[in-house]
């Protein structure tokens, strides 16, 4: 094998490795995004006080509609409810039964689009707090099982990626640990002549943060393709939901960063590698 | 500027190499050491560079206690000192150029004044015109110069030269003979290996002879 394949294969070795972590870490954002947009148009229901009357209640609605964080406020009475609650349990005998109907008038509250999950959940907490209010619910739960689903994905991300870092840092040290052993007696003379270790050293560092880099350069063009790849699926996918997103890849900076990285991780590997095996070899 | 006051070396095996061995070389002097394989010739060398360091007793180089100088200092120590090589520890994927700026690149010279030296030292030598050339295509001889070359090119202080005639016939071995009077002649002290008694007696310089790890003649001038 020639000098540049194996450098190239080098490359691949690690662009391949740095490529996984950032690709699956790439993908998570999109999700995020996403879901980010799912978050806003959550539905906050006020269950009122059995002590408030109609009346009280459409005041309330038609206060609470003017605020600027809330979209839209329905009234559902809780004659409405009961209506509805029949219809669709089935139950209409039994209900009619009761002497009293034991539902709570019910706000249906939208808040703005453009609140986040927190400031939707400092609303409920205000609204709440509010005397008419016997109790504000979110209906939030789905999103934040969605939540701690992304979360559990960003670890994982998080734990794969720097298992892969590792094995990054473990793949350059080795290569330079047989660069070192390649050039043994090259070491011995220049170490017989007066080279002090830092001089020893400083080549194969280059050739770590070389490695390094090219690495980096090769796991960007990877992920790159794989977005490339997956875009017109996706773009198909979000046309038929009526959505416009678009999947967003590292740019230039991420892939700057990424390079970079790359080139740190190199760096690493090969000091790993230097300190370890070059004081070993002394001129006998 | 090198001096031995009773130094003995035992290495890890046991075996010692060097016993109880003192002597003093002036400042421009050319020295030969002699004695059969295994004498304690090149140890005696390899503590001079602080490829070894002494079991007891002193050595002291330009002044400096060898005891003295940390594990960090010993490159640039080695840099003071000039050594050819029995076996010439070339790097054969070079060329003679690059072979001989080693320690001056390694010193951090600048690229002219490189050239300049790498020139003048080749010059002396006698081999200007291979210095593209790779090791290989070069004889014994010239390969042995190109060490002598490298040796040289730093103007170390002193010399030491490991059997540097080992392969060679006896008219190359008097020319590399007379380069190291040469050098010894413009002020560098210079200690030269060699078992090759025919040749070094004709020299007429003082002869150092170890014998099993003691020095049994030269010790006092």
């Amino acid at each position: 094998m020639t000098n540049s394949t194996a450098t190239l294969m080098t490359f691949l070795v690690i662009g391949i490795a740095l490529a996984l972590p950032v690709g699956l870490s790439v993908a998570l954002d999109n999700a995020t995004r996403l879901s980010e947009g799912w978050q806003s148009p959550s539905q906050l229901s006020l269950f009122l006080r059995e002590s408030v009357s109609a009346e009280e209640a459409e005041i309330l609605a038609v206060e609470l509609g003017q605020r600027d964080d809330v979209t839209s406020v329905d009234f559902v009475s809780s004659d409405e409810a009961l209506a509805e609650f029949a219809a669709l349990s089935g139950f209409a005998d039994v209900l009619a039964s009761l002497e009293s109907n034991p539902l709570p008038d019910l706000l249906l509250l939208t808040p703005a689009a453009e609140l986040s999950g927190a400031a939707i959940s400092e609303l409920r907490t205000e609204l709440a707090a509010r005397d008419e209010v016997a109790e504000a619910v979110l209906d939030m739960e789905w999103l934040q099982r969605l939540n701690s689903l992304m979360e559990l994905s960003r670890r994982v991300v998080l734990a794969i990626g720097g298992m892969l870092v590792l094995g990054v840092v473990l793949i350059l040290g080795n290569t330079i640990r047989l660069a070192i052993e390649n050039r043994r007696d090259e070491i011995v003379i220049v170490k017989l002549v007066g080279g002090s270790n830092p001089f020893v050293r400083r080549p194969f560092l280059y050739t770590g943060l070389w490695y390094g880099c090219g690495g980096g350069l090769f796991a960007a063009v990877l992920v790159s393709l794989c977005l490339w790849f997956l875009q017109a699926p996706v773009s198909r996918l979000a046309y038929l939901y009526e959505s416009e997103f678009v999947l967003q890849g590292l740019g230039v900076m991420g892939s700057l960063n990424l390079v970079i990285v790359g080139g740190l991780l190199g760096l690493a590997g090969a000091w790993l590698a230097v300190t370890r095996h070059l004081a070993d070899i002394e001129p006998r | 500027m090198i001096s031995f006051e009773r130094v003995s070396k035992r290495y890890d095996e046991g075996h010692d190499a060097l016993r109880e061995v003192s002597f003093e070389i002036a400042r421009d002097d050319l020295v030969f050491l002699t004695g059969h394989s295994g004498a304690g010739k090149s140890t005696l060398m390899r503590l001079i560079m602080l490829m070894d360091r002494a079991t007891r007793g002193k050595v002291i180089v330009d002044g400096v206690d060898l005891a003295k100088v940390s594990r960090r200092s010993v490159p640039a120590h080695r840099r003071e000192i000039g050594v050819v090589f029995q076996n010439h520890q070339l790097l054969f994927d070079r060329p003679v150029f690059d072979n001989v700026a080693l320690p001056l690149i390694i010193s951090g010279y600048q690229y002219r004044e490189v050239g300049r030296r790498v020139r003048a030292a080749l010059d002396k030598v006698g081999l200007l015109s291979k210095e593209r050339a790779m090791p290989l295509t070069l004889s014994g001889g010239e390969q042995q110069r190109v060490g002598i070359a490298r040796a040289v090119v730093g103007r170390p202080k002193i010399l030491l030269a490991d059997e540097p005639t080992g392969n060679l016939d006896p008219q190359l071995s008097a020319e590399i003979m007379q380069l190291f009077e040469a050098f010894n002649q413009v002020g560098v002290t210079v200690m030269i290996a060699s078992h090759d008694l025919a040749l070094i007696s004709r020299l007429r310089h003082r002869i150092l002879t170890l014998k099993e790890g003691r020095l049994v003649s030269g010790g006092t001038p």
